[in-house]
C-alpha cells in the first residue's frame, strides 16, 4: 500500500480530496491555523469560502448542502470560533443536513487545563451533532474523517464534528485513506419488512380517501420520481411539509398544499377527514400536527421513516415502516393498485377555492398602492414559471410563511429554509452556499428586515468571493411574526417588536451590490425584473405594509379541523 | 399509562463521551435516572449500561429508540424487573461497640451480609441482593453507628436467551 509520511494537516486536506470535497466555508485562528497553512496549497483544487462569522460558515454549508446535495465542509478554530458554530449545528441537526465541521483545539497536553481559547466542544456540540470525535493524534485523521463523512451523509443524515488538537495538525503520519462504509453500531440503511409494507399496500387499496403526507425525508432520498409515479398511480392527492416543498410538484393535478400552521386551508383541515395518512419521510412536527389529541384520530395512519426513533413519537402508526422512502416507494409502487379518487381530490379543491377567495386572491391581487408580502412572492412565483430557474432561501418570520404559501415550488431543492430550528439569519448565508452549490440557478434570499440584521455581515462575503444572490428584504419594520402573535395572542402589546432600521441600501450600497428600494405597488414589477436580471448579487428592499397578518392559522393547542381563515 | 419500574440495557462500544450521550437523552426528557452502571461485557470492547427508571413504558419505549439511534450504541433494550435477574452490592462500615457485638453477629448472619473487615475501631460488611433486601438491613443497623454507606447500582442479566453476540452478528 502507498503511504507517505505528512503533517497531520495536510492529512486533512487529502482526507477533503479523496473525498471530492470543492468548497470548504471556513475563518481561520490559532488553533487551527496549521490547516489552514495546508490549505494554502491546495487553493487550485479546493475553494475556501472566507465568511464573516462563524455561524455564517455553518448556514452557508448548509445551503450547499441543500441546495446541492452534497456534504457542506466548514472550518473553525477552537474556543469562540467553535461555540459561533452552535447555532448552526442545532439547525442541521433538527433539519437533517449532513455538515463535517473540523475544528481547531488547543494542544493535547493543555486540554482541559483552561487553556486560552480552549473549550469544550465536543461536550457542548453532543446534543446538537449526529457525532462528534477528538482526535489527538495525526494517525488517527484519516480515519476519523472517513467516518466522519460516511455518518454525516448516511442514513437521516447530520452535521458531524470532528476537533482536532493543534499538536495533531503538526505531527507527522503516514497517509492512506480507505473511506468508510460500515460501522458496526450503526446500521444506516434499514432493510424494509416486505410484510409491513403489505399491510400499508393493503390500507392504500381499500382506502375510500387515502392522503400522502410528504416530507423532506423524499428530497433526501431523492425518491421525487418515484413518489410522482406512486401518486399517479394511486391517485393520491399530496400535501408537503415546509421542508419537503419541492419534493412534489407544485402545479401538479394531485397537488393539493402545503401543512401546517400557516399552511392552505384544505390538507390541514382534511387531515381530519382522511381515511388512509400515509406520511414519507416526516416526522409529525408539532407545526404540522397542532394538538396531536385531535389529529387524524379517524385515519389508519402508514408512517415510513428511515429513523426509527421518528416512528411512533408524536403520531402512532397502523403501520409503521423503517426504511427509507426512496426504497419503501419503490416496493409499495408494484404492490399498490391504480386508482382514482376523483371525488375526493374535489373536496381539496372546493376547499381551496374557499381559501382562494377569502385569503389568497385579495393578498396578491391587493386593492392598495401599498406593497404588501405576498404580492411581491406571488409576482417572483409568476417569474420562476416561465423561467424555471430560481432557488428560492427564506429567513424566518411572516415572510417565511408567506413565501412558503405563495411561492409554486416546481423543483426539488429549491426551496432552502430554516424548518425545525426557526433560525433567523439563517437565509443570507445559506444562500451563498446554495449559490455555490448550483451556480447554474438563480438564487433569492427572502429575509425580514429583523432577521437580515442578525447575519447582515455576510454581505462581506458576497463582496470578497464576487458571488452572486439576489436579496430581497421585506420590511415591515416589525419583529413581524412576533408582532402579530402580540396583536392576536397578547391584546396588542407590541412589547419590544417595533424595530429601527438602518438605510439598507446605503450599506448594500458599502458592499458594492446594486441595491435599490421599492414601496409603491406599481413600481415593484420593474424592480424585480431589474433585481433578477442584473448580473452578479443584487439587492432589493421591499418597504411592506407594517401590520400584515399571515393567515390561515393553526393556533397553539388547536386542531388542524380548526384553521382560521382570518 | 402507569409509571413502572423498567431497566434500561445499553451496549456501546468503548468511546469516549458516549456515557455523556446517553445521558442527554434522559436530561432532555426530565427524567431521572435512580441508577446506572457500567461495565465491559463478555465481548471485547463491547460495554454494558444498566439503567434503572421509572417511567411509562411509552417514554421507555421512545428513549430506547433514542439511545439505539445514537452512532455508537450497538442496541439498547428494556426490561421490567420480571425479565432478568438482578442485584445490588451495599458496603456497610459500622462502629465497634463491644456490648453489641453478637447482636450485630446476629443481623449479619440473618441478612446474609459478610464480613469483610474487622477492627477494634470499626466493621465493614457487604450484602448482595434486591434493593428492598439492602434497606432492610440498613432499618436493622438503625440503632448501630453507621460511620459510612454505599451501594451500587443495578447489575442485571436478561432472561430470554438470545445472546449479544447473536444481536451484534446480525448488525454486521
Ligand atoms: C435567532 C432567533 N431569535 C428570535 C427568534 C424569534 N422570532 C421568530 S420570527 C421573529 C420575527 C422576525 O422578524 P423579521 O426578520 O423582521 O421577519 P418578519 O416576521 O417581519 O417577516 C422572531 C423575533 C428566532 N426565530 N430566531
Amino acid at each position: 500500500m502507498e503511504t507517505q509520511r505528512i503533517t497531520g494537516a495536510e492529512a486533512v486536506m487529502k482526507c477533503l480530496q479523496s473525498e471530492n470535497i470543492s468548497t470548504i466555508f471556513g475563518y481561520p485562528g490559532g488553533a487551527i491555523m496549521p490547516i489552514y497553512d495546508a490549505l494554502y496549497d491546495y487553493q487550485e483544487t479546493i475553494r475556501h469560502i472566507l465568511v464573516r462569522h462563524e455561524q455564517g460558515a455553518v448556514h452557508a454549508a448548509q445551503g450547499f448542502a441543500r441546495a446541492g446535495g452534497h456534504t457542506g465542509v466548514v472550518f473553525a478554530t477552537s474556543g469562540p470560533g467553535a461555540t459561533n458554530l452552535i447555532t448552526g449545528l442545532a439547525d442541521a441537526l433538527i433539519d437533517s443536513t449532513p455538515l463535517v465541521c473540523i475544528t481547531g483545539q488547543v494542544a493535547s497536553h493543555l486540554l482541559g487545563t483552561d487553556a486560552f481559547q480552549e473549550t469544550d466542544v465536543i461536550g457542548i456540540s453532543m446534543p446538537v451533532t449526529k457525532w462528534n470525535i477528538q482526535v489527538t493524534r495525526a494517525e488517527d485523521i484519516a480515519s476519523a474523517l472517513a467516518k466522519a463523512f460516511y455518518i454525516a451523509a448516511s442514513g437521516r443524515p447530520g452535521p458531524v464534528l470532528v476537533d482536532i488538537t493543534k499538536d495533531a495538525q503538526f505531527g507527522l503520519t503516514d497517509f492512506h485513506y480507505e473511506p468508510c462504509t460500515e460501522i458496526r453500531s450503526y446500521r444506516p440503511v434499514p432493510v424494509p419488512d416486505v410484510e409491513l409494507l403489505a399491510e400499508a399496500a393493503a390500507l392504500i387499496n381499500n382506502a375510500q380517501k387515502p392522503y400522502l403526507l410528504v416530507g423532506q425525508g423524499i428530497l433526501l432520498s431523492q425518491a421525487e420520481e418515484r413518489l410522482l409515479q406512486f401518486a399517479e398511480k394511486t391517485g393520491i392527492p399530496v400535501a408537503s411539509t415546509l421542508l419537503g416543498l419541492g419534493a412534489f410538484p407544485a402545479d401538479h393535478s394531485l397537488y393539493v398544499g402545503y401543512l401546517g400552521m400557516h399552511g392552505n386551508y384544505a390538507p390541514n383541515l382534511l387531515t381530519n377527514e382522511c381515511d388512509v395518512l400515509i406520511a414519507v419521510g416526516m416526522r409529525f412536527d408539532d407545526r404540522v400536527t397542532g394538538d396531536v389529541s385531535r389529529y387524524a384520530k379517524q385515519a389508519k395512519v402508514i408512517h415510513i421513516d428511515i429513523d426509527a426513533s421518528e416512528l411512533n413519537k408524536i403520531i402512532p402508526a397502523t403501520v409503521a415502516v423503517h426504511a427509507d422512502a426512496n426504497r419503501a416507494l419503490e416496493l409499495l409502487f408494484d404492490l399498490v393498485n391504480e386508482n382514482q379518487h376523483g371525488q375526493w381530490l374535489q373536496q381539496f379543491r372546493d376547499l381551496e377555492a374557499v381559501e382562494r377567495a377569502e385569503v389568497i386572491e385579495p393578498a396578491v391581487f391587493p386593492d392598495r398602492e401599498k406593497l404588501n408580502m405576498a404580492r411581491v412572492v406571488n409576482e417572483l412565483s409568476t417569474w420562476n414559471k416561465q423561467h424555471q430557474d430560481l432557488i428560492v432561501v427564506t429567513d424566518v418570520g411572516q415572510h417565511q410563511m408567506i413565501t412558503s404559501r405563495y411561492f409554486s415550488y416546481l423543483n426539488a431543492r429549491t426551496n432552502i429554509t430554516s424548518g425545525g430550528l426557526g433560525t433567523m439569519g439563517f437565509a443570507l448565508p445559506a444562500a451563498i452556499g446554495a449559490s455555490l452549490a448550483r451556480p447554474d440557478k438563480t438564487v433569492v434570499a427572502i429575509i425580514g428586515d429583523g432577521g437580515f440584521q442578525m447575519t447582515i455581515q455576510e454581505l462581506g462575503t458576497i463582496l470578497q468571493h464576487g458571488l452572486s444572490v439576489k436579496i430581497i428584504i421585506l420590511n415591515n419594520h416589525f419583529l413581524g411574526m412576533v408582532r402579530q402573535w402580540q396583536q392576536l395572542f397578547f391584546d396588542r402589546r407590541y412589547s419590544f417588536t417595533e424595530i429601527v432600521n438602518p438605510d439598507f441600501v446605503t450599506i448594500v450600497s458599502g458592499y458594492r451590490i446594486p441595491a435599490q428600494q421599492v414601496d409603491a405597488g406599481h413600481a415593484f414589477s420593474q424592480a424585480l425584473e431589474t433585481l433578477l436580471r442584473t448580473e452578479g448579487s443584487a439587492f432589493l428592499e421591499c418597504v411592506v405594509e407594517r401590520e400584515e397578518n399571515v393567515f390561515p392559522m393553526i393556533e397553539t393547542g388547536a386542531s388542524v379541523a380548526e384553521i382560521r381563515l382570518n | 399509562m402507569e409509571k413502572q419500574r423498567y431497566n434500561i440495557s445499553v451496549f456501546t462500544e468503548n468511546t469516549i463521551g458516549i456515557l455523556n450521550r446517553l445521558t442527554i437523552i434522559f436530561t432532555r426528557r426530565h427524567i431521572n435516572i435512580d441508577s446506572i452502571t457500567a461495565s465491559e461485557t463478555e465481548l471485547k470492547d463491547v460495554y454494558r449500561y444498566t439503567i434503572v427508571l421509572r417511567e411509562t413504558e411509552l417514554q421507555v419505549r421512545k428513549v430506547v429508540a433514542q439511545l439505539e439511534k445514537q452512532v455508537d450504541v450497538l442496541k439498547a433494550f428494556y426490561h421490567c424487573d420480571t425479565d432478568i435477574v438482578y442485584q445490588e452490592l451495599a458496603l456497610m462500615k459500622v462502629r465497634m461497640d463491644e456490648n453489641r457485638m453478637t447482636e450485630l453477629e446476629q443481623i449479619i448472619r440473618r441478612h446474609n451480609a459478610r464480613l469483610l473487615s474487622v477492627s477494634p475501631a470499626y466493621a465493614v460488611f457487604e450484602l448482595t441482593g434486591h434493593e428492598e433486601a439492602i434497606n432492610h438491613i440498613v432499618a436493622d443497623l438503625d440503632t448501630f453507628d453507621l460511620l459510612e454507606f454505599a451501594r451500587s447500582g443495578r447489575v442485571a442479566v436478561t432472561k430470554p436467551m438470545k445472546t449479544l453476540e447473536a444481536f451484534i452478528n446480525e448488525l454486521v
